[in-house]
């Protein structure tokens, strides 16, 4: 691609949300006002520097901003390549990423006027996430959570409930993410007046993908700003897990047009690609159009939407941010997947070089910075991002070594 | 439509998703709807996540799926419909990715050789609509379209644009099945909807009795039940002819008070 179009990369999407043939907004009519109502918010809001000052205060004083880039050297030498660094996003609080954008979400809430709040939640981080600003903020608060996922995340769902939120149930399709999301949908569609719905991954109708992209980008910002102070150049690869693709795009970003710069997605692979068991459309789906926009899709050939496999609730769902589908296609990020096992191998080898416990999800990225770093110069710079910490792993990891906590 | 508008009568338009319970009770299921006074048939293609679909039809999806109803098997139940009925209009409504899958055109082409007289896929606003309006039209297909409580006027001019056939008012802020109308607002609502255009305005989405039916009929130029129906169905799922007869039965008695709510002389003297 010609250095020309550089600059477009950055400008994404268009005014409707289109992402070269990916993003849009495909909802019913009753929906399409609101989501215009919101873009204008979003778009006013997002120049407007009283609101970027009050949400780089809150980024600061309550979530714990900027997070630390940090030098696994120990594990980096046990690999014999490239010198890996980790973005500390585990240490944010709440534990992950999630809350950079339920922060920036609730804040514009509040601008437009909304008293109560819903989410949906998969592994229920981003529940946990949303209900912690809106009990910050005196804001009612609903989370839709899949009835299975419920049973997995006890933990979560109790956590959600002590900071004051409802949590539904959800009992329909596959009782998971994907059918979280739409009830949170019908939720909204009937209580839009009073309602803001704050969708926790780069997926949705736009302007969702990028206004939480822009909310996540101070994760790629403080990162080009930390390996340019450290190393004085900026990184050779980028990794991340990729469910919805939050993480990633906010760490990608702003390094777009750094064409020199790898930008690596890893994506569940499940018990196997090859075994249909996995929550990897961009390595193994098709585009199609689900949840408000056109992206890549785990579908059957009749177009239903199929269920998915990851160890990792936070990246089980069966579609990704319209962007990654664009990035993909024009090349500009790569997109791999590493199983369950190669994950959880990688979940262990963290915890016992560096003493650092990583969330499943992070763990998929660690598991394929193992695979590239050895193939590379010692020189060489890997950014991963740690985008979680494991705690709320801990059961499911010993489950798995067969042990009872 | 038209004509029905011209000889004074409200249409009354029957939803049913199609392969609930299974796949052979739906084209019976179709004659009977039309038995019952149906004067428009809106077939619902399954899909995994209906988002705008409150829990009865959610189910219905559900049910047709586990028999692995698909878009080309909805199609196939139109062209068996057609054997005995050439002439009441079938409009599918569904959601967009199944007919991603297929590809527009085949899937226009298809619709229009089996006897589909339009569609409406709730997902897909005008504006994400200009490829699969084109296609529709290249094979006279009505491309019919939501309109919302929640719509402007310059989005209701876009709507009527981009539409034919007619135009499908959603009386409430929710979903299918809602229990949430309120006629005089939807009846301001169609007011501001004829203010920008000619075309019928049918309205559904919480429309559960003849009572309710009755009562929107007379702003409207057509009435869509759905939920209703569907909950009948779902009710005698072991027993098609039952489910026929109890679908049948709350169809002519929302027909009857339609009837009556619009032309009470002439209905108190038949």
């Amino acid at each position: 691609m010609q250095n020309s179009n550089d600059e477009t990369l950055t400008r994404m999407p268009d005014a409707a949300g289109h992402y070269g043939p990916y993003g849009g907004r495909f909802v019913a009519e009753t929906l399409m006002e609101p989501l215009l109502e919101l873009t204008e918010a979003w778009e006013r809001f997002r120049g407007d520097p009283e609101f970027l000052a009050e949400l780089e205060a809150d980024l600061r004083d309550y979530v714990g901003r900027p997070s630390p880039l940090y030098h696994a050297e120990r594990w980096s030498r046990e690999l014999g390549g490239a010198q890996i660094f980790l973005k500390r996003e585990d240490l944010n609080h709440t534990g992950a990423h999630k809350v950079n954008n339920t922060v920036g979400q609730a804040l514009l809430a509040r601008r437009m006027g909304k008293r109560r709040i819903i989410a949906e939640t998969g592994a229920g981080q981003h529940g946990v996430a949303t209900a912690t600003v809106a009990a910050r903020m005196g804001l009612e608060c609903v989370v839709y959570m899949g009835a299975e996922d419920i049973q997995r995340q006890a933990p979560n769902v109790y956590r959600m409930r002590l900071l004051g939120a409802e949590v539904v149930p959800v009992t329909s399709g596959s009782r998971t993410l994907k059918d979280a999301l739409n009830e949170a949908m019908r939720d909204w569609v009937t209580h839009v007046d009073d309602t803001f719905y704050i969708i926790g991954t780069v997926a949705g109708p736009h302007p969702y993908p990028a206004m939480v992209r822009d909310f996540q980008a101070v994760i790629g910002r403080e990162t080009r700003e930390q390996i340019l102070q450290r190393a004085g150049r900026l990184p050779d690869a980028l990794v991340a897990c990729v469910g919805g693709g939050s993480n990633a795009m906010g760490l990608f970003y702003p390094f777009l047009e750094d064409r020199d710069v790898r930008l690596i997605g890893v994506e569940a692979a499940g018990l196997g690609l090859e075994t249909g068991k996995h929550s990897a459309p961009l390595c193994a789906g098709k585009p199609g159009v689900l949840h408000g926009n056109r992206t890549y899709l785990m579908e059957d050939g009749d177009g239903q939407i199929i269920e998915t496999h990851s160890i990792s609730a936070g990246l089980d769902y069966p579609g990704v941010g319209p962007e990654h589908a664009w990035l993909k296609d024009i090349g500009r990020a790569e997109y791999v997947a590493v199983t369950d096992e190669e994950a959880l191998a990688g979940f262990h080898r963290l915890t016992r070089t560096e003493g650092i416990i990583p969330a499943l999800e992070s763990s998929h990225a660690l598991a394929y910075a193992e695979k590239l770093a050895p193939r590379m110069d010692r020189d060489a710079i890997v950014v991963v991002n740690l985008s979680g910490r494991g705690d709320k792993d801990l059961n499911t990891v010993a489950r798995i070594d067969g042990i009872a906590l | 439509m038209a004509r029905l508008r011209a000889a004074g009568r409200k249409a009354l338009i029957p939803y049913i998703t199609a392969g609930d319970p299974e796949p052979v009770a739906t084209v019976p299921m179709m004659h009977a709807l039309v038995e019952a006074g149906a004067d428009v048939i809106e077939l619902g293609v399954p899909f995994s996540d209906p988002m705008a679909d409150g829990p009865v039809i959610q189910a219905a999806c559900e049910r047709a799926l586990a028999h692995g109803t698909a878009l080309h098997d909805v199609l196939d139940m139109v062209r068996r419909f057609r054997e005995r009925d050439a002439d009441t209009p079938v409009v599918l409504m569904g959601y967009l990715n199944p007919v991603e899958v297929m590809g527009y055109t085949t899937f226009a082409r298809t619709a229009a050789a089996v006897g589909v007289d339009g569609v409406l896929t709730v997902d897909m606003p005008p504006e994400e609509a200009h490829e699969l309006v084109r296609a529709l039209r290249a094979h006279e297909l009505d491309p019919i379209f939501l309109v919302a409580p929640t719509s402007d006027r310059r989005r209701i001019e876009a709507i009527a644009a981009a539409a034919s056939g007619f135009l499908y008012y959603v009386s409430l802020k929710g979903v299918t099945g809602a229990d949430a109308l309120d006629v005089d607002a939807v009846a301001r609502k169609l007011e501001e909807v004829r203010a920008v255009t000619d075309l019928p305005v049918g309205v559904g989405f919480g429309i559960s009795d003849a009572a309710r039916a009755a009562a929107v009929s007379v702003v409207a130029d057509a009435v869509v039940v759905g939920s209703a129906l569907v909950r009948r169905i779902a009710e005698h799922a072991q027993e098609p002819a039952a489910a026929r007869e109890a679908v049948g039965g709350l169809l002519r008695a929302m027909r009857q008070a339609m009837d009556a709510a619009v032309h009470p002389a002439e209905t108190a003297r038949s």
